[in-house]
């Protein structure tokens, strides 16, 4: 236990398992929704709003929260109006702001993580600011979700009765939106941009070879996600590598042993876990004719 | 069809920004209608049954809804993921009208979902996968989430498509017992015999309204060639027209 006597570990480890929680979490609606390419693609992104809003002047937070949300809303707009496929929107839309990014903190720098961090995740330099954050994008996502259960619940899984039944599918999935760029903002510099969306993807899918609850899914996930955080980052201190890297290998070996165990019973579950969306979320409701 | 309206439809046009899907459309759902959409795959059976919903706006004409109509939409059994985690109850509950804060639903929800599922003769699969259903139950199963917001008018997009005969046989009795019930009901289907032998009022469609009335007037070579582009031999069977595919009258293939 000697590491526990540092405080930096004691937050990286904090950080880790409200960050692993919190994609956990997001991650049954990313994955159940078909979105697992716009999680990964939003992440890059928000390195571009993070490069390039204190040369605005802008607060961090704000200018790569406000960034990434605009890029989401942006390859919704540019999907819907059908010119070009919703994939290759996002291919387009995230690679450029990630490619800006690049160029920016190449070009002027950095003042707050390093460039590695970002990318990769760090135990290093984990502030309590740091911690609020997180912890704020976690009661955001996790109240959201629970006021708005029924409505996320049917318009993932029906989007066009949803519709017609009441639930705003186009706000849902703004507000889905919103919370996804918020905590990969929030992540980022535990998890960093290139292995965000693993830690979406890999607790939800795991709990659905487990699980044929939906409600069950959401906890198991978020557990899940929390747990292979801190051990991901006590390893990521034990073997002086990045931390992101680390939490995502230890998702990958649950996910390996999960599926030895579950057999093709597990696999058939998770094979299916999106069938319906063809199309990102964002463009389904539009363009079904 | 002498009830008080609960849609109309005036000389609508509609379309996705290229040619109109449909043109000069005009229907009048009645508040006891049980009415079957019949045309080819692209004849705008679902566009209008959007219209109806009111998920999609006329580019020209109008469509007027009686005031406060509540109405309930079952989809195609093919666009929906059957291996999304959610039991029979849990797809059902989707539904429920309160606006309750907490994700849990109340005894007074689950009573309700109870007595839905009893109703369509299905309150046993309540803890079962959606994927563990046949197709009349995950079609009974879409029924009882649409009758749980309590409609006065069901629209149903194809729900005897891909489904067996026996299976299109319970799903169209349930139905017929449902509108006795006072429901109104408007589906689509490429399905002409099965609606022949089940429902009272056809409506005819291929962009335009070809025809509507009693399967007898509307089930006719002369409509069938102008909807679906093709030559139709119409036999009568107990007093029911039944379609047969021209081409295949020597090898005795019955079209549906």
């Amino acid at each position: 236990m000697e590491p526990f006597q540092y405080q930096f570990v004691v937050r990286g480890i904090l950080a880790a398992v409200l960050a692993g929680a919190l994609c956990g979490l997001l991650g049954v609606f990313i994955t159940l929704r078909g979105m697992s390419y716009i999680g990964h693609g939003l992440s890059h992104a928000v390195f571009g709003g993070y490069a390039a809003a204190p040369l605005l002047g802008l607060p961090i937070l704000l200018g790569a929260g406000a960034w990434g949300l605009g890029s989401a809303l942006l390859i919704n707009a540019v999907a819907r109006s059908r010119r070009i496929g919703a994939d290759a929107a996002i291919g387009v839309v995230t690679t450029a702001s990630f490619a800006l990014g690049v160029a920016l903190l190449t070009r002027f720098g950095t003042k707050g993580p390093s460039f590695d961090a970002l990318l990769f995740g760090s135990i290093n330099g984990v502030a309590n600011d740091d911690l609020w954050l997180l912890l704020g994008a976690l009661v955001f996502a996790a109240g959201t979700f629970t006021v708005l259960y029924r409505a996320f619940l049917f318009s993932t899984f029906d989007p066009e009765v949803a519709n017609v039944s009441g639930v705003s599918v186009r706000r849902m999935d703004a507000l889905l939106m919103l919370v996804l760029s918020v905590s990969i903002l929030a992540t980022l510099q535990i998890i960093g941009v290139t292995l965000v969306a693993a830690t979406l993807v890999i607790p939800a899918v795991v709990v659905r070879m487990l699980t044929d609850s939906f409600s069950r899914m959401l906890w198991t996930s978020t557990a899940l996600g929390a747990t292979t955080g801190a051990i991901g980052m006590y390893a990521s201190y034990h073997l002086q590598i990045p931390s992101g890297t680390t939490i995502v290998l230890v998702n990958a070996l649950v996910f390996v042993l999960v599926l030895l165990a579950t057999g093709p019973r597990g696999l058939r579950r998770a094979a299916g876990m999106d069938d319906h969306a063809d199309v990102p979320a964002v463009t389904r409701v539009s363009s079904v004719r | 069809m002498t009830a008080t309206p609960l849609v109309s439809l005036s000389n609508v046009t509609f379309g996705y920004g290229g040619a109109p899907v449909l043109r000069d459309v005009d229907h009048v759902v009645a508040a006891n209608a049980f009415t079957g959409i019949v045309g080819p795959s692209g004849s705008g059976k679902t566009s209008l049954l959007r219209l109806l919903l009111g998920t999609e706006k006329p580019q020209h004409g109008t469509v007027t809804r009686a005031s406060g109509l509540a109405v309930s939409y079952v989809p195609q059994l093919e666009t929906v993921n059957w291996n999304f985690p959610v039991t029979v109850g849990e797809c059902v509950l989707m539904a429920r009208r309160t606006r309750r804060l907490l994700p849990w639903a109340t005894q007074e929800e689950k009573a309700e979902v109870a007595d839905v599922l009893e109703r369509l003769g299905i309150a046993e699969l309540r803890s079962r996968h959606i994927r563990e259903l046949s197709g009349g139950q995950q079609q009974r199963m879409f029924i009882a989430r649409a009758l749980l917001r309590r409609p006065q008018l069901l629209l149903m997009d194809e729900p005897t498509s891909g489904v067996d005969v026996a299976t299109r046989h319970e799903v169209l009795h349930l139905l017929d017992e449902l509108n006795q019930g006072g429901l109104a009901i408007l589906l689509t289907t490429h399905d002409l015999n099965g609606m022949a032998a089940h429902l009272p009022h056809l409506v005819a469609l291929n962009t335009r309204v070809i025809a509507s009335g009693s399967p007898q007037g509307v089930i006719v070579p002369d409509v069938l060639e102008r909807t679906f582009g093709a030559r139709m031999e119409v036999l009568q069977h107990l007093g029911m027209p039944v379609v047969v595919d021209i081409g295949s009258v020597g090898q005795l293939g019955v079209a549906g």
